[in-house]
């Protein structure tokens, strides 16, 4: 148990190997300094000096992040609260359609969610921009936020509100005061990811943006249909090398409040 | 009050931007395409009699007409059936070695599997392009080995659907299965052993049973979305590969028939609710059983 | 000198502070509390002790406001309290888990309740310094709850739910998550924080030891029922039913039946082939009714001869004999089967015991060393 057999050495080499490797060639190949993306012709970074030139990528890119801080935000609201009704909520009129329409946007096809908003902005008359990009995306992802937040929230010790209420808490204040606080990390990491699900997607704004708002998969779906390019490969190396950082200082800063908790606990307990 | 609002808020959302959507595809399904735009005659503006009067079933007639449609469902279904099965017999040795790997090495592999999860689906599959193309990397190393002596077209083929669908969907396997082998005593393997079983026999009769939730678990989370896929049959595959969420995308955007297209949605949601019931059941049937 | 025993239940005139009357709960089909009528007293430490699911923790949060009565009233100070809801009660509750806000420091969860009533700062101040020197936890206001130990922990939900001056504190098995020996120096702890604050406290415990060390009165609970409410000598020496005597400590029962004897005692019938056993009793029984012998182990004296005196003997053979240090307690059987208790005390060390396995022994008590109970 404690040493890794042949067997599984290989199956984790291999596999992390197939999972690691197209990204690394794409990130080495940004570097390329021939337009011929598969022949390479020597270190160069003039493919970003060129992304940084191209103002149409740079609208996209400002467009996406608009979108994507924007429904994250909404979703990480409405998200949260569909997450407290569905694990305190107790019972209430629909509730079943409720929780099913929670977790049905979860499994259901992108390009059927695309479709049936954009036949409902066109329906209400709804002009086709950033604002529809908007409300598509906070609502397929704040049924993610909801599904983080409520396993938080099924496992959180209930006498905590209970205690607030009655030390003279109202009921909001209870949860301002005491619940908040306490699943704010699994608020954030819903954040998180309803922030990186609209950042990606594609499909679905792709039925909603009109012609005044693009997003950057968009962009990049249009470019990349025509084949390889050098410039695409930069500006996925940068998306890449963001979400690298992100992810691992993230668990290492989760990892090092953790391992800080238990030594405190030790301590404590050692000088009882 | 203070929950009615709370209640009501993301209710009245989710009924207005999905619920009240769906019925509006559903409609748009069963009217007749029109030149004007929005492309479709309204149905349900003159009131419920005319309704019914106007409600037929063309669109769906046409489907069964035209076999490009049901076509493209059986080959989706067996592309996503295919790559599941790829996906469980790649993922399997790997959830396997995490959960065997020292104990102190696991929440890295964890986030190394998880880490592709965070990075663009689209930037992934793009990555394979440059991979798997006439002058790409894989056959530019084949040709070097010598394996090969002209480069082979994978690009733009089903094969490259494959592996572009095994590729981005291999966490969403690993994930459940390691879960299941994780929590896996290993007091019950060497009980296996010391019973009589060989290795073999013991992966066979009691790794394997005690990790079939992880494994029904990620398989249906590789098939269900893989039904449905649409970035990886258009930039992977070739105008030979049929997948259904290509031709509703091409049916709206280039073909403009918004009423086929919602009738090519109707279905696939038809074809989908048979493995989302099946998956709904099984994870609630796992909840049950650890409480 | 009778000013000094605190007993307000004997006294008609002493109006209750808690007053249950005709409480119903109802979860669905089952039923929590049934009909229970009780009064609690000021300055009170009652116990609540039962085993889990007799009803006890639904009371507590009754009184607390978690729960409302199916039907029935819960009075405090004379006011109906159904209506209030738990922040506005002048009650305060301890948890079981403590419940200590996990991201506010022991200082910050002791000041939570006072800053939600707006008291000016240097007031809160004052009450906290207050709270924290009478649970001695000076050193650690700014400590976060998982910096500090189990049982500094314990006392920090003390302190926070005291630091409101309640009318009532509840504690839900305050010291259940403390190891023993923590725990009986904590029971005094509680004991004396009670009394110098003159707090009402009202405990829920299943630990009978920590309920008889601690309350004023007991109330032994079953299955949404008070089965009997007094004092822990009294629920200990004079139990009202066999459910009672049994639940609180070790006891011996007889059954039989009864027939009067002298005024105030009665014979039991207990076995066809043995003389009757003779119990005093205030309770009249009627001929033949069918009644239980309760008797504590430690009232039983065992012999290798007939005592001259007792009341009460009978023969039989000594099955087990368990060593607990202080004491030893010796299963007899006797020859209808029954097997009773003794219990000695070892005040000598033991060079060698007096009875041993299969020794043939007298086990004897006197008439009024145990309860005859109907029930």
């Amino acid at each position: 148990m404690n040493r890794l057999s042949w067997f599984n050495a290989t199956s984790l080499t291999l596999g992390f190997a197939f999972l690691y490797l197209p990204m690394i060639i794409l990130v080495v190949y940004s570097f390329n300094e021939s337009k011929l993306v598969t022949v390479w012709a020597g270190f160069s970074t003039k493919w970003y000096g060129e992304l940084l030139q191209n103002e149409s990528f740079l609208d996209a890119a400002w467009v996406t992040i608009k979108v994507a801080v924007l429904s994250s935000t909404f979703a990480t609201v409405l998200g949260t609260m569909a997450a407290y009704v569905l694990v305190r909520g107790g019972r209430f009129l629909g509730r079943t359609v409720f929780s099913g329409m929670i977790y049905a946007p979860l499994v259901m096809p992108e390009v059927i969610t695309g479709l049936s908003l954009l036949l409902l902005f066109i329906g209400i008359g709804l002009d086709r921009g950033v604002i529809t990009i908007v409300l598509a995306h906070t609502t397929f992802s704040m049924c993610y936020v909801s599904v983080v937040v409520s396993s938080r929230l099924m496992t959180f010790d209930r006498s905590l509100e209970e205690a607030a209420l009655d030390l003279g808490c109202s009921s909001f204040n209870a949860f301002r005061l005491v619940t908040l606080p306490i699943i704010a990390p699994a608020v954030i990491s819903g954040w998180l990811l309803a922030f990186t699900l609209s950042l990606d997607d594609l499909v679905i704004a792709s039925f909603t943006a009109g012609p005044s708002a693009t997003t950057l998969p968009i962009k990049i779906f249009s470019a990349v249909r025509l084949g390889v390019s050098p410039e695409i490969n930069a500006l996925s190396t940068l998306m890449i090398g963001i979400v690298t950082v992100g992810v691992i200082s993230a668990s290492l800063i989760s990892k090092r409040k953790s391992v800080r908790q238990q030594q405190e606990e030790q301590a404590a307990a050692r000088a009882a | 009050m203070q929950r009615f609002i709370l209640i009501a808020v993301p209710y009245a959302w989710l009924l207005a931007l999905f619920l009240i959507p769906f019925v509006i595809v559903f409609k748009i399904s069963l009217s007749d395409i029109a030149l004007s735009i929005p492309p479709y005659a309204p149905i349900l503006d003159d009131g419920i009699g005319p309704f019914f009067a106007a409600l037929d079933f063309e669109n769906f007639v046409f489907l069964t007409s035209d076999d490009l449609y049901w076509k493209a469902y059986v080959s989706s279904l067996r592309i996503a059936a295919i790559s599941t099965a790829i996906t469980l017999l790649v993922g399997y040795p790997i959830a396997y070695a995490m959960a065997r790997a020292p104990e102190e090495w696991r929440p890295t592999l964890m986030m190394l599997v998880i880490l592709p999860f965070w990075t663009s689906f689209l930037i992934r599959v793009y990555a394979w392009m440059g991979i798997l193309s006439q002058e790409g990397f894989l056959n530019q190393f084949l040709l070097w080995l010598g394996v090969i002596g002209e480069p082979l077209t994978i690009l733009n083929t089903t094969t490259a659907v494959y592996i572009g669908i095994v590729y981005t969907y291999l966490p969403f396997m690993i994930l459940p299965i390691f879960a299941a082998l994780d929590r896996l005593d290993g007091s019950l393997i060497e009980a296996a052993e010391d019973l009589g079983c060989s290795r073999l026999q013991a992966f066979w009769l009691v790794t394997i049973p005690l990790s079939k939730n992880g494994i029904v678990a990620g398989s249906f989370l590789v098939f269900i979305p893989a039904l449905g896929e649409f970035v990886i049959p258009s930039l992977l595959g070739g105008s030979g590969t049929l997948m259904i969420g290509k031709v509703l995308w091409e049916e709206f955007f280039n073909n403009r028939d918004w009423p086929v297209a919602s009738a090519v949605a109707v279905i696939l949601l038809l074809i989908l609710v048979i493995p989302i019931v099946l998956f709904q059941r099984n994870q609630q049937r796992q909840a049950e059983a650890e409480t | 000198m009778t000013q000094t025993v605190f007993a307000p239940w004997d006294d008609p005139n002493e109006k209750p502070l808690i007053r249950f009357r005709g409480v119903t709960k109802r979860f669905g089909e089952f039923t929590a509390i049934d009909d229970l009528t009780l009064d609690i007293f000021e300055r009170e430490f009652f116990a609540l002790l039962g085993p889990s699911g007799c009803g006890k923790t639904t009371m507590m949060r009754m009184l607390a406001g978690f729960e409302t009565p199916t039907s029935g009233t819960i009075e405090l100070s004379g006011q109906d309290i159904a209506a209030v809801p738990p922040n506005k009660r002048a009650v305060n509750m301890m948890f079981q888990s403590y419940a200590l806000f996990p991201h506010l420091s022991v200082y910050e969860n002791i000041a939570f309740g006072l800053r939600r009533d707006k008291l000016p700062k240097a007031e809160i101040d004052a009450r906290v310094l207050e709270m924290l020197k009478l649970t001695r936890l000076e050193k650690f206001a700014r400590r976060k709850p998982h910096q500090i130990s189990g049982g500094q922990r314990q006392r920090v939900a003390l302190a926070r739910s005291l630091a409101k001056a309640p009318k009532l504190l509840l504690l839900d098995e305050p010291l259940g998550a403390l190891d023993a020996k923590l725990r009986q120096a904590t029971q005094f702890e509680l004991m004396d924080i009670q009394e110098k604050t003159g707090t009402t406290f009202v405990i829920v415990t299943h630990d009978q030891e920590e309920a008889m060390t601690v309350a004023s009165r007991v109330a032994v609970m079953d299955e949404g029922r008070v089965m009997q409410v007094a004092t822990p000598e009294k629920i200990y020496e004079a139990p009202n039913s066999v459910y009672v005597a049994d639940f609180i400590g070790d006891v011996n029962i007889i059954s039989g039946k009864a027939r009067p004897a002298e005024t105030g005692t009665f014979q039991l019938h207990w076995a066809d082939a043995h003389a009757p056993f003779v119990a005093a009793s205030d309770h009249a029984f009627s001929d033949g009714q069918a009644c239980h012998l309760a008797i504590r182990p430690e009232k039983v004296a065992i012999s290798s001869e007939r005592p001259a005196e007792a009341e009460n003997a009978v023969q039989g053979k000594v099955l087990d004999i368990a060593y607990l240090g202080n004491l030893s307690t010796y299963h007899v059987e006797l020859s209808t089967g029954l097997i009773l208790k003794a219990q000695t005390a070892n005040t000598r060390r033991i060079s060698r015991r007096s009875f041993t396995w299969e020794d043939p022994v007298w086990v004897s008590w006197t008439a009024t060393a145990g309860v005859l109970l109907g029930q």
